[in-house]
C-alpha cells in the first residue's frame, strides 16, 4: 500500500530530517486495508532512527503527538482502529517543542 | 485510545456546530467536533472574547508580540492581528525578539521571525544578549558548563523583553503561552512550594506596576488547537528543542499533564481554574519590591539578578547569585522570604514557558 507520511513539529528531527516520506507499507495476507496500530509498528521499525520515545508511548504516540489522516484529526477516526487506504496521507505533528 | 476501545467509533458525518461540513477536528475543550471553517471561527472568537472580557488591550496602545519563531508565539502574532484589524481594537502591534546568541538553534528560529515580519506586515524588533550584556549564551556555556545556563538565560530574557518593549515604547507586552503552559506551571510551582509564583501563575496579566504590563490571550487556548491551527493555516512556524535545555523536571510534569489530558481534557482548564482560586493566606509576608541600584531594574535586593549573575561572569566567578537556593535556606516557615522577590530565579527554569 503506498502511502504519504509527514512529521513536523520536531518529529522530523527522528526520521533523517526528512518531513515527506512517500512509502509503502506491505499489508497482511493480501488484504487492501491497514489499521493505524500496523502503520505505527512499521513506522517505529522502519523510519524512526533515534529516540523513539519521543515518538511511541506504549502502543500509540506519545501523548502530545497530534496525528491527522487525510487532514483529519485521527480522534475522530478511531485512533488506533483508524483503516489506512491506498494513497491516504498520515500526518504526524508533535506539540512539545517551544512557543 | 480509551474511547477506541468497546464501542466501535463512527466517524460522525457533520460539523456539531455548522452541521453541512465534514468534521476535521475534535475540540479538546468541549469534545465537539468541528469542521476547519467553525474550528477558525470559533478559536478566534474565544480568543476575541478573552481580549474584551478582560480588558487586555485599550484603543491607542502600542503592543509588542514576544515572538521566538515558535508555535504559539507565530500563532499569536497571526491571529492579533486579524482580531486587530476585525474588530478595530486600534493597537500598534510589533514583534519583539530575543536573540540569546545560540548557534544552530536562535539564528535558525530567528530567520521564521524575519519572515513572518513580511508575512504579517509587523515590524520587527531583536535584542540581542550581546548587546544588552556583552556576552552570547554560547560564550556563557563555554564558561559555566550546562549547569544553571538556563538560570543565566531565563533571567537575562526577562530583563531583554522589557528593555526591548522599552525601546519600541510599548504600552503592553503580549506572550505566547498558552493554557497547557499554565497548567503545567501551576503544577510546578505545587511541586516546589512556590507560593508567590503560584499565586500570580494564572493571571492573564500581569507587571502592572512593572515598567511593562504583561498579558498572556492564549490562557485558555489548547495546545492542540494552537498547533491545529498553525497546520491548516499553514503558517510558518520554528520547532526545535533548544541545544542547551535539558530540563527534565518541566518535561516530566508536561508528559503528565498530556496524559492527563489524553484521559480527560478538561483537567488542564480545571488545573488552570484551581490555580486561580488559590488563595494565599494573608499571614505570608510578599516581596518588597525597589529598583537595583546599579542598572534601574526592578529587583527587590540591592542589586538586581541579572546584575548579580553579570557580575560574577565579568570576574569570573559565574557561580556567584546561583548558589544560595532555597533548599540551604535553613528557614523554611515563609517560603517568599526566602524567595528573590519576584523575580527569583532559583525556581525559575528554561522550558517551553520562556521564548
Amino acid at each position: 500500500m503506498q502511502l504519504t507520511l509527514e512529521f513536523g513539529g520536531g518529529l522530523e528531527l527522528l526520521c533523517d530530517s526528512v518531513k515527506i516520506h512517500n512509502v509503502t507499507v506491505d499489508t497482511q495476507d493480501g488484504e487492501d486495508t491497514l489499521s493505524m496500530k500496523d502503520l505505527l509498528g512499521w513506522v517505529r521499525t522502519n523510519l524512526i532512527k533515534e529516540r523513539p520515545e519521543m515518538f511511541m508511548k506504549g502502543e500509540t504516540v506519545r501523548p502530545g503527538v497530534l496525528v491527522l489522516v487525510n487532514d483529519c484529526d485521527w480522534e475522530l477516526s478511531g485512533q488506533l482502529d483508524t483503516t489506512l487506504e491506498e494513497k491516504d496521507v498520515v500526518v504526524f505533528i508533535s506539540t512539545l517543542h517551544g512557543g | 485510545m480509551e474511547e477506541a476501545q468497546g464501542v466501535k467509533p463512527k466517524k460522525k458525518a457533520f460539523c456539531s456546530i455548522c452541521n453541512q461540513r465534514k468534521p476535521a477536528l475534535k475540540r479538546p475543550k468541549t469534545l465537539d467536533q468541528i469542521c476547519r471553517e467553525c474550528f477558525y471561527a470559533v478559536f478566534e472568537d474565544e480568543i476575541h472574547r478573552v481580549i474584551v472580557d478582560n480588558q487586555l488591550f485599550k484603543p491607542g496602545e502600542r503592543v509588542a508580540i514576544g515572538a521566538s519563531g515558535g508555535k504559539d508565539s507565530t500563532v499569536l502574532a497571526y491571529v492579533l492581528s486579524e482580531l486587530n484589524r476585525r474588530h478595530n481594537y486600534g493597537l500598534d502591534l510589533f514583534l519583539l525578539s530575543v536573540d540569546e546568541g545560540i548557534t544552530g538553534y536562535r539564528d535558525d528560529s530567528l530567520e521564521t521571525v524575519k519572515r513572518n515580519e513580511i508575512q504579517y506586515g509587523l515590524p520587527l524588533k531583536v535584542v540581542s544578549y550581546k548587546d544588552l550584556y556583552g556576552w552570547t549564551m554560547d560564550e556563557i556555556v563555554k564558561l559555566i558548563g550546562l549547569k544553571n545556563n538556563c538560570t543565566f538565560c531565563g533571567v537575562f530574557r526577562r530583563q531583554a523583553l522589557d528593555r526591548g518593549a522599552a525601546l519600541l515604547k510599548v504600552d503592553k507586552l503580549a506572550t505566547g503561552h498558552n493554557a497547557d503552559d499554565i497548567a503545567e506551571t501551576v503544577l510546578l510551582n505545587i511541586l516546589r512550594g512556590d507560593i508567590a509564583r503560584l499565586s500570580r501563575c494564572t493571571s492573564i496579566t500581569t507587571g502592572e506596576d512593572g515598567p511593562i504590563p504583561r498579558c498572556k490571550p492564549f490562557k485558555y487556548t489548547y495546545e492542540k488547537e494552537i498547533v491545529m491551527y498553525a497546520y491548516f493555516k499553514r503558517l510558518d512556524y520554528f520547532s526545535t528543542e533548544c541545544i542547551y535545555s535539558p530540563n527534565a523536571y518541566r518535561g516530566f510534569a508536561r508528559e503528565f499533564i498530556k496524559d492527563l489530558e489524553r484521559m480527560r481534557p478538561r483537567a488542564i482548564l480545571d488545573i488552570i481554574r484551581s490555580g486561580e482560586n488559590f488563595r494565599i493566606s494573608t499571614s505570608t509576608k510578599m516581596p518588597e519590591q525597589g529598583t537595583c541600584e546599579r542598572c534601574g531594574y526592578i529587583s527587590s535586593q540591592k542589586w538586581c539578578k541579572a546584575c548579580v549573575l553579570l557580575e560574577g561572569l565579568n570576574r569570573g566567578l559565574p557561580k556567584l547569585g546561583i548558589n544560595r537556593s532555597r533548599g540551604l535556606n535553613s528557614d523554611h516557615t515563609k517560603d517568599v522570604k526566602r524567595s528573590n522577590g519576584t523575580k527569583n530565579i532559583e525556581s525559575k527554569q528554561c522550558g517551553t514557558l520562556d521564548f
